[in-house]
């Protein structure tokens, strides 16, 4: 099996596993990180989103070959202690009902407004629409974006 | 009767401890409590914290942990419940610590999330449970200073007596649990509340947003190994025959085995509606060292399936309707004479519902843990139903029930799916026939193909009117496998129409059906809320004064079956017509009305619809609720918001269809859920009073989507009679000439 040097949360880290394994697998079987969580394997439903040289991409569609030499940022490496405007913004909207879609949530939110700080109502909506919540917390998904594009403004 | 003046005659169910380390311990059995004949469950010496379903732990330091009974799916209970016993505890929120009480499959007979049931069972007994541990406090701080506790006041955990000196609770915990259980204890009056009423946030937001292992697919243990399981890719399908040569030899994989025997031993024919997959087949696991593996070598396994009567949705369509217009039914509820009405009128109005099948689709696929040894039996999980599954699991292996440590996880959704514990049962008979630690992970495809879903039901209401009012009103109900359960009878319009009846029929599938969010009401609603619109144009009344006018005619008091309170449901419509502007929109608004009661609590809805881009698009919906005592409004709102969009997101969308026994969909990308661009700003007013409080985690989806059908035939001119909405995209077109809404 091939070795992979892949770079995760700013450290620089080892990986021995067959080379078809999505990243998805690669984080919470193997390296213990399973904030990432698994929804549907295809892409469809933005719970296993990460962020691959600062875009948020779907880890369970992506390999190791393909990350060798980017900057991977996961859930838990989003900051050092659960304080990024965007964390913060979900905890003051108190976002979450069952809270198995929300790193995915936050790890999409967070790329976009990186990118669009001074989102419309129209493209937070079209940021957000690829992340499923079957709980339905679509309101104050919106109500936490804006927030945080404020309180990071 | 007031909130605080309820008698407890349960002093038997509530035990006091010290604890090795210091401090002391409080616990109520307050499920069990509700059986008059139960025993009291322990020996005191012997007690632990899993003998209780509600306790409190207070430190020698006075930190107070507050373990939290029920499963957590989302619904908040992890947070309002532990909110009720700080209350009268008197101890400030931000001090305390929340924990999840793990299973005692001894004496519980409700440690379940399910029917919206937590908040409503629970109220008393919390209370009472924090309120008998308060006194011993102050009794113990009362002792020490030779004072009547009488004389003594408590603010945050410091207890104060006449001349100003202060004693902590931890000063006097270890007293205090020696004291005797206080009989009768004064609860708080509402207006005296300091935590229930405040917004609180969930008390997992910290890890939930920074990626804390919570979830059952989060668990791991040393050693543990992975299993994917293939179960009949079509319903009435049972295994023939496999080779597994090509999965045995894929990296990764440990061993492929089926399974299958112990849980058709177990089952014995029973439970079959939604055990079907449990029963009657042999699955072939593989069980491998990561999850991808176990999943890929799933794929290549060689797998021959059969099966005869595969159903297909045609044939359930016309096999619903075939029960409508047959005469096979169960009489559920009848007064007066529908049939002698209905000879009578001057108009009928007979309309036909129909709804598909819907899966679960619970964020987190299903999953458990299971690690079978001779010594023991360790489950870790997401389940609705804990005790249930692990009694099963007991049976199934052969075991004493109490060789089993059952733990709950946060769940990634449940909505029904988790009362059904064939995950659980899956991961014993594997673990048990490998003896190692294993989890048996779904993919999302597993998840979905082979589920417990809400069954396909079909509903024809029929209403006769005589000079110009309502004489009868007739509803039968056809559905896959089972029909409404008996309290839906008695829900509006019940004691509201001098003849009035409830028919049902079902027809026994091969496709596993069960509870999904609102068992039918979460249809039924939309169904007669689509139905009353018609009868007022019909009748040429204003549609929110004939629901006034039939809820002014129900005396409650007459039938004890009625279960919703017309005086309630009166309150909900008036605040939901005052605070929608009802009646009162700009031109291109259309409005939908609705008012609903199920799971104790009454709503009313109003939907707006305008037109964007030449189509119809709900952009908001304002949704009044009285469910009593609101305990946590942050986590209220939030299942209101939820339950609101959820409605309206399986009204529109939701659709799943079988042919020959095999779903259609097994995947988001066939599958269509609500999203954010889809989801409407839902308004929440809540109906303010002092009643005791009633579940939040259901009642407001079945209202939705008759609120949105009702706001589409005012924006369009046509009539849904057919959920998903956009099975019929036609209806949904927006006539050239303009309604005026």
């Amino acid at each position: 099996m091939p070795t992979y040097q892949l770079k995760i949360n700013g450290k620089t880290t080892t990986i021995d596993v067959a080379e078809d394994t999505p990243v998805l697998w690669v984080l919470r079987d193997h390296l213990n990180m399973v904030g990432t969580k698994f929804g549907c394997g295809i892409g469809q439903c933005g719970a296993c989103t990460i962020h691959v040289d600062g875009i948020a991409m779907r880890s369970c569609s992506l390999t190791l070959g393909q990350l060798e030499g980017k900057a991977i940022t996961t859930i838990e490496g989003l900051s050092e202690d659960g304080t990024h405007p965007v964390q913060e913004a979900w905890k003051e909207v108190d976002v979450p009902q069952c809270g198995y879609c929300q790193a995915g949530q936050i790890m999409t939110a967070s790329a976009f407004l990186e990118q669009n700080p001074n989102p419309t109502s129209e493209e937070i909506k079209n940021a957000m629409h690829g992340n499923i919540c079957r709980c339905a917390s679509y309101n104050r998904i919106y109500r936490a974006v804006e927030k945080a594009a404020s309180n990071m403004s | 009767m007031s909130n605080s003046t309820i008698q407890f005659s349960r002093r038997a169910f509530m035990r006091t401890s010290s604890l090795a380390g210091g401090g002391m311990l409080i616990g109520f059995n307050f499920f069990q409590a509700c059986k008059p004949k139960a025993a009291p469950p322990v020996d005191l010496a012997q007690l632990n914290y899993n003998d209780f379903n509600a306790f409190i732990k207070i430190a020698d330091n006075g930190a107070v942990t507050i373990f939290s009974p029920n499963p957590e799916i989302g619904q908040g209970v992890k947070t309002s419940m532990p909110m009720i016993i700080a209350e009268e505890l008197e101890v400030a929120w931000k001090n305390v610590h929340v924990e999840q009480g793990a299973l005692d499959t001894k004496n519980y007979t409700r440690q379940v999330a399910g029917g919206s049931q937590s908040i409503r069972h629970g109220w008393d007994a919390l209370r009472q449970t924090g309120a008998t541990a308060k006194q011993m406090l102050v009794n113990a701080a009362a002792v020490k200073w030779g004072v009547d506790p009488s004389e003594c006041s408590v603010k945050e955990g410091v207890i104060t007596n006449a001349a100003g000196e202060t004693l902590g609770y931890g000063d006097v915990v270890k007293d205090a649990a020696q004291m005797e259980v206080p009989e009768d204890v004064v609860l708080k009056e509402p207006k005296s509340y300091t935590i229930i009423g405040q917004d609180v946030r969930n008390v997992d937001i910290d890890k939930i947003t920074t990626g804390k292992p919570l979830f059952g697919l989060d668990y791991k243990e040393e050693g543990m190994l992975y299993a994917s399981v293939a179960r009949p890719p079509a319903f009435g399908q049972r295994l023939v025959s496999f080779d597994a040569t090509e999965a045995k030899a894929m990296p990764g994989v440990v061993d492929v085995i089926t399974i299958g025997d112990r849980a058709r031993a177990h089952l014995n024919g029973e439970n079959r509606n939604w055990s079907a997959i449990l029963s009657d087949s042999d699955k072939v696991v593989v069980v491998a060292t990561s999850t991808w593996q176990a999943m890929k070598a799933k794929n290549a396994l060689k797998l021959v399936w059969e099966g005869e009567g595969l159903e297909s949705t045609e044939e359930h369509d016309k096999i619903l309707l075939g029960l409508l217009d047959g005469n096979d039914f169960n009489t559920l509820r009848s007064d007066g004479n529908v049939d002698k009405a209905f000879a009578n009128a001057d108009t009928i109005l007979e309309r036909t519902y129909e709804s598909p099948f819907l899966p679960h689709n619970c964020m987190e696929p299903m999953n458990f843990f299971a690690n079978v040894t001779d010594e023991k039996i360790h489950l870790v999980g997401p389940v609705q139903t804990p005790a249930s599954a692990a009694n099963t699991v007991a049976d199934m292996l052969g075991r004493d029930v109490e060789d089993i440590h059952l733990e709950m996880t946060r769940m990634g959704g449940g909505f029904g799916r988790r009362l059904y514990g064939d995950f659980v049962f899956e991961a014993a008979e594997i673990s048990n026939a490998i003896k190692k630690p294993v989890k048996m992970v779904s993919s999302r495809e597993d998840d979905m193909g082979t589920g417990v879903y809400r069954p396909a039901i079909k509903y024809r209401i029929k209403a006769a009117i005589k000079d110009g009012k309502l004489t009868a009103y007739h509803l039968k109900e056809a559905a896959i496998n089972s029909n409404m359960y008996g309290l839906i009878p008695n829900f509006f319009p019940a004691g509201a129409i001098e003849n009035y009846q409830v028919d049902a029929a079902n027809y026994k599938s091969n496709v596993t059906t069960g509870a999904w969010r609102a068992p039918y009401t979460n249809f039924l609603a939309f169904a007669e809320q689509s139905f009353f619109d018609e009868l007022a144009e019909a009748m040429d009344v204003d549609r929110v004064q004939l629901r006034l006018d039939l809820l002014k005619k129900v005396d409650a008091t007459a039938d004890e079956a009625i279960q919703y309170d017309p005086d309630r449901m009166i309150k909900v419509i008036n605040t939901a017509v005052e605070k929608s502007g009802w009646g009162a929109q700009p031109k291109g608004v259309y409005q939908g009305f609705v008012n609903y009661y199920c799971h104790n609590t009454h709503v009313a809805e109003v939907a707006n619809v305008e037109i964007e881009n030449g189509k119809p698009v709900v952009k908001k919906v304002v949704c009044v609720v009285d469910c009593g005592i609101v305990v946590n409004p942050l986590g209220a709102l939030n299942q209101i918001e939820g339950g609101v969009v959820d409605g309206v997101g399986h009204a529109m969308y939701g659709n799943f269809e079988f042919d020959a026994g095999a779903p259609k969909a097994r995947n988001f990308d066939r599958y269509r859920l609500v999203r954010m661009k889809e989801a409407p700003m839902v308004e929440v007013h809540l109906i303010q009073n002092e009643l005791s409080p009633t579940g939040l985690g259901e009642p407001t989806l079945p209202p939705a989507g008759g609120a949105v059908a009702n706001a589409l035939k005012a924006a369009t001119g046509k009539r849904i009679y057919q959920q998903p909405f956009l099975k019929n995209p036609e209806l949904l077109k927006v006539p050239e000439e303009p309604i005026i809404g």
